[in-house]
């Protein structure tokens, strides 16, 4: 039955990701909010706002922005799981002779997929109103694996609320704190800026380091300790959601 | 490949229970199915139907007894279980934003057949449902709904087939429609487990009915031993007035909104629906 893992795997993206190709709305709506705080935060905020470093509002802002598009977009993982399980053919699923791992692991990589295409409509938008940057195609790839890390790791939270929501509004209601998270990080204004418990926890919460690394990678300056930070976060979240999204399937399917 | 078990029964539960926290669903339960026959579980809601469905199709396990399909014991074997088996929930199973010919050739593919397309268009045509198969499931009506389900679940040819309330919600010639693919499904030899709370339902189906009632087999038998049951039948005579069901079906014709199957049904005075 192993050998069968990737093909069906193969099979159930194909069917999740010709969901969202005749859904495209959920990957604008995924990217209309982020490029409208975008909007907001460069021409009537960004001005007031002394970040203390030469570069542009627009490419300080931008990392915070693609972390709020990943974790706005998970939010229809759990969806498109909870109208599955729902819809009963997660059941004609689990009683044929498929690899059950394969269930998840298609809505993880479908997953991956939109939230990729909604960065680079972001990102896209974000070069238009004046973000620039010099970095190697070597930095461009750290950015991309730690944005895939970032994915991954909330995407399996997603599965865990999707496998767990008794409600539709019950299986997106996990991505509000998420998407908060940014605004109480080095995502927008300087945490020295914050007064002090809220400045000590900007500063020890995982979106300010992954927000710093890939700004620093950007700007082409020295990430330092900071990605070793970020990466540790990324794994350790990936890790744990993992496990617990596994067990809590194993539970359902027992 | 269907007729291979033809001295073990395809279906035999023994001692079967399942509690959920406090509610006993299932105390005991016992029976056989015959291989090519077909078996009606009747009981009311509640009753434990689905439980027992979910239980032979691997998607639940049991508390306690043992239980086995097509020779494969259900919680040591799951996986020969699955290959032998295809389930047809209470709810149509379908992918509502992937056409019907997508939604077959899904299956086949999951089914690691050759050929996927050619099964599905062949499928189609049985389920009358050629014209339908470009378009999106969420446009189709229920009974197509349900005859594609069905179809779903006869790729691969499994040789035992769950049908959990098949017909419930249907209109009249829809669960017309699917009666017929019922009957021609045992005709070929696959093994049939269906419930319904539908008296008529089991009783125009099955080769043997089973009453499930408060999780335990109260009754177990064709129709004719559960109708010797009760007292001899006195003749009495009553004149035989036309139910609402008859005139509707003579008005509208049978066919309806669909092409039926090409023996089209058979019997046209279908029996008053009484419910459990």
């Amino acid at each position: 039955m192993t050998t069968n893992v990737l093909a069906d795997t193969g099979v159930l993206t194909g069917r999740s990701l010709r969901h969202i190709l005749r859904s495209p709305d959920t990957i604008i709506t995924t990217a209309v909010t982020p490029i409208a705080l975008m909007l907001l935060f460069v021409y009537v905020f960004g001005g007031a706002i002394d970040t203390g470093s030469k570069e542009s509002y627009v490419d300080y802002m931008l990392p915070g922005i693609l972390l709020i598009t990943i974790a706005s977009g998970v939010a229809y993982t759990a969806y498109r799981l909870f109208l599955d399980m729902q819809g009963g053919i997660f059941e004609r699923f689990q009683s044929m002779p498929i690899s059950r791992p394969s269930v998840l692991w298609a809505h993880v990589l479908t997953s991956l997929a939109a939230n990729l295409a909604s960065i680079a409509i972001i990102i896209g938008v974000a070069l238009i109103m004046g973000f620039r940057t010099g970095a190697s195609v070597a930095a461009w790839l750290a950015v991309t694996g730690i944005l895939v890390l970032f994915t991954l790791a909330l995407t399996w939270i997603a599965v865990i609320a999707g496998l767990s929501a008794k409600t539709v509004d019950g299986a997106s209601a996990f991505s509000y704190p998420l998407i908060f998270l940014p605004f109480i990080s080095s995502a927008f204004v300087p945490t020295d800026s914050m007064p002090g418990p809220v400045a000590w926890f900007a500063e020890n919460q995982p979106v300010t380091s992954i927000v710093n690394t890939i700004r620093a990678l950007f700007a082409q300056e020295p990430v330092g300790n900071e990605i070793w930070v970020a990466l540790g976060w990324l794994i350790g979240i990936l890790v744990v959601a993992y496990a617990f999204a596994v067990a809590r399937y194993r539970k359902k399917v027992s | 490949m269907t007729t291979t078990q033809t001295l073990a029964p395809a279906i035999r539960v023994q001692g079967i229970e399942k509690s959920f926290k406090d509610l006993q669903v299932l105390r005991g339960v016992d029976f056989d199915v015959q291989a090519g026959s077909i078996f009606a579980l009747l009981g009311s809601n509640g009753a434990g139907k689905t439980t027992m469905v979910r239980i032979l199709s691997t998607l639940l396990k049991s508390d306690a007894g043992t239980a086995a399909v097509h020779g494969f014991d259900v919680s040591a074997k799951p996986g020969d279980v699955r290959e032998s088996i295809s389930l047809t929930g209470q709810f149509a199973a379908v992918d509502d934003v992937l056409t019907g010919r997508e939604n077959l050739v899904l299956v086949a593919k999951l089914r690691h057949l050759k050929n996927p397309r050619e099964i599905a268009d062949d499928l189609l045509k049985r389920f009358s449902l050629t014209e339908a198969g470009g378009r999106r499931v969420a446009t189709y009506s229920g009974g197509m709904r349900r005859r594609l389900d069905i179809a779903m679940s006869l790729i691969g040819n499994p040789p035992v087939i769950f049908l959990d309330e098949p017909t419930t919600g249907l209109d009249p010639q829809a669960r017309t429609e699917v009666w017929q693919t019922i009957k021609q499904l045992a005709g070929q030899g696959t093994t049939v487990l269906l419930t319904t709370q539908y008296l008529d339902e089991a009783e125009y189906l099955a080769d043997r009915i089973a009453i499930l009632h408060k999780g335990t087999i109260i009754q177990n038998g064709t129709l004719s031993e559960l109708k010797q049951l009760l007292p001899t039948a006195k003749v009495e005579y009553v004149e035989k007035q036309p139910s609402l069901e008859d005139v509707f079906l003579a008005l509208v014709g049978e066919t309806g909104e669909t092409d039926t199957s090409p023996d089209g049904p058979s019997d046209s005075a279908v029996p008053a629906r009484k419910e459990f």
